[in-house]
């Protein structure tokens, strides 16, 4: 829309070299930045055809590592959510002093290093940490174990759902839930059949992404995992072990999965975005990393 | 009762309330608040020792100044991008779009060891750069890639809204005026889009100094060479370091916080400067 206003006005066009200029610079940084990296995983993936690519992904590990990626999203992606849920409610339907400390206590897991994320875990549950010896004396393991990938992950993505819902509450305002309320609606049931129908779109947002990081996070998982095969390692563990053993071909067919997921979430995300924009007519909230 | 009460006649304040500060205890404040306590268990003069040793330091000067090098770039390219997205059609222009949020949905894993397999001798563009003498993996340029890679996201996607916002009729009259494009440009619309430029690049910044996943496989990681700040942690952590990893993590952690607040500073003033609601 306002690209051909620009365009059409004498006044606002970029002369034809300017333009001519922004674009192939602008467009070949995207393409040798940000495709060819995208395009070499498959291409690498799929060197010694499709027949060994299959027989890459079929190895055991590989089905361990996708089936404990799985299970810590699985767990991770609800947990976050209910709080995504929770922490909005309370931020965009009430006031309270301390709500902007709130706001920004809840951004730190973004701009905290995946490897701290990951170092703070052991130094609560590892061998030497707080609770270690308590945790050995009754023989239940946290770290190097499945217990600590999932909090490594439910860490990392912590803000995500959080972080959609509060902008886009607090922009509806609280008429439509006083409305129900005035009318004798209980808390759910103004939740249910007012506030939800409202929020769906930017929850599966923040869903998707959380869903995508929880799926892809390496570092802080790579800290308390000890790389146990077959036990420990989540599909991008399994991508550095196979890597690192110059298992080249296998490397890139398991990370090909990982690049198929990220093409889905960015399908996913720019047809929920089309939703909100629609539906809102309001722009999510400037978006964090993944 | 509190004071939310006299403000909302709805229920499940206290229960909402409650329940996002004890998970955020949980899960956030209590494992951080080990960070620090696990610092103060070095004496100050063996913390400084930790924290500057030579090869501590020289992976100081590779994380930051690479991460202030990759947010220019974004910074300049981001800018243009954005200008090319908001301002021109072509073709393609909606996959571009899309496409351009792929650093944050690719898990850093897969980049870093896609960057890798390119830019080494035999890769697609590392043959090119080969017999011009340029090497790019396993030197510090490697890890000046990978965080291009993953900060340029931030400077598109802050800059990118508010430059759609933006008035033709602001442009009109500048033109009207006499200007010509590079003076609206530079006089008019720059100065609108500043504060989101600069707080694009913070976020790309902030993030590429703590980035670990995608930087490994390219960087080789050589000791006071290509081995970055998040790295040295790890490998303290292997050989039970705990106390000299945690060190590191806590100057780290408070830089993260630092820029945490300069970021929030920076929206602020975005908002103010457009008049949009954060």
């Amino acid at each position: 829309m306002n690209t051909t206003r620009f365009e059409r006005s004498s006044a606002t066009r970029d002369s034809t070299i300017v333009k001519t200029l922004v674009l192939v610079l602008s467009l070949s940084f995207f393409g040798i930045f940000l495709l060819m990296p995208l395009f070499s995983v498959f291409t690498e993936a799929l060197y010694k055809g499709w027949v060994y690519y299959f027989k890459a992904i079929a190895e055991p590990d590989t089905w361990s590592a996708i089936k404990l990626t799985l299970l810590a999203a699985g767990v991770a992606v609800p947990l976050n959510l209910i709080f995504g849920v929770a922490a909005s409610w309370a931020i965009a339907k009430f006031d309270f002093k301390g709500k902007h400390l709130l706001i920004t206590l809840i951004d730190i897991p973004f701009s905290v290093s995946p490897v701290i994320a990951g170092l703070i875990f052991v130094l609560v549950f590892g061998a030497q940490g707080w609770f270690g010896s308590w945790l050995s004396d009754h023989d239940i393991r946290i770290i190097f174990a499945v217990p600590g990938i999932i909090l490594a992950t439910i860490f990392v993505t912590f803000p995500f759902v959080a972080r959609e819902l509060i902008p886009l509450m607090e922009a509806q305002g609280r008429e439509e839930e006083e409305a129900a309320t005035v009318l004798g609606a209980s808390g759910w049931q103004t939740f249910w059949y007012v506030t939800l129908p409202n929020i769906k779109w930017g929850l599966l947002y923040g869903v998707i992404l959380c869903n995508a990081r929880a799926m892809g996070e390496f570092g802080a998982v790579s800290v308390v995992s000890g790389h146990i095969r077959g036990y420990t390692n989540t599909i991008p563990l399994q991508v550095e072990i196979l890597y690192n053993e110059y298992n080249y071909v296998a490397a890139f067919a398991v990370a090909s999965l990982l690049a198929l997921l990220a093409l889905l979430t960015l399908a996913a995300k720019t047809y929920v975005e089309w939703h909100l924009k629609s539906e809102t007519n309001a722009a999510p909230a400037i978006e964090g990393p993944l | 009762m509190s004071s939310a009460k006299k403000n909302s006649i709805f229920p499940g304040f206290g229960l909402s309330l409650g329940y996002t500060i004890v998970y955020l205890s949980i899960i956030v404040l209590i494992p951080l608040s080990a960070v620090v306590l696990k610092t103060t268990s070095l004496t100050f003069p063996a913390f400084l020792d930790a924290v500057t040793a030579p090869r501590v330091m020289a992976s100081y000067r590779l994380s930051f100044g690479m991460a202030l090098l990759a947010g220019l770039i974004n910074a300049i390219f981001g800018l243009l991008l954005a200008w090319a997205l908001v301002r021109y059609t072509f073709i393609g222009k909606n996959l571009v779009d899309a496409l351009v949020d792929l650093p944050f949905a690719l898990p850093t894993a897969v980049t870093g060891i896609a960057l890798a397999a390119l830019y080494s001798k035999n890769g697609w563009i590392g043959q090119y750069l080969e017999p011009l003498g340029i090497k790019i993996a396993f030197t510090p340029w490697g890890v000046l890639v990978a965080l291009i890679f993953i900060g340029l996201p931030f400077v598109v996607r802050t800059v990118q809204p508010i430059l759609e916002e933006i008035e033709i009729e602001l442009e009109e009259a500048a033109a009207s005026l006499g200007a010509s494009r590079w003076q609206t440009f530079k006089k008019v619309v720059l100065p609108i889009l500043f504060p989101a430029l600069l707080t694009g690049f913070a976020l790309a910044f902030a993030r590429a100094v703590g980035e670990y996943g995608s930087v490994i496989f390219i960087a080789g990681n050589i000791p006071m060479v290509s081995e970055i700040t998040p790295l040295i942690i790890i490998t303290k952590l292997e050989q039970y370091d705990y106390a000299g990893a945690t060190a590191i993590a806590s100057v780290m952690l408070l830089i993260s916080l630092l820029l945490l607040l300069a970021i929030n500073g920076l929206q602020a003033w975005t908002a103010q400067k457009t008049g949009r609601v954060r």
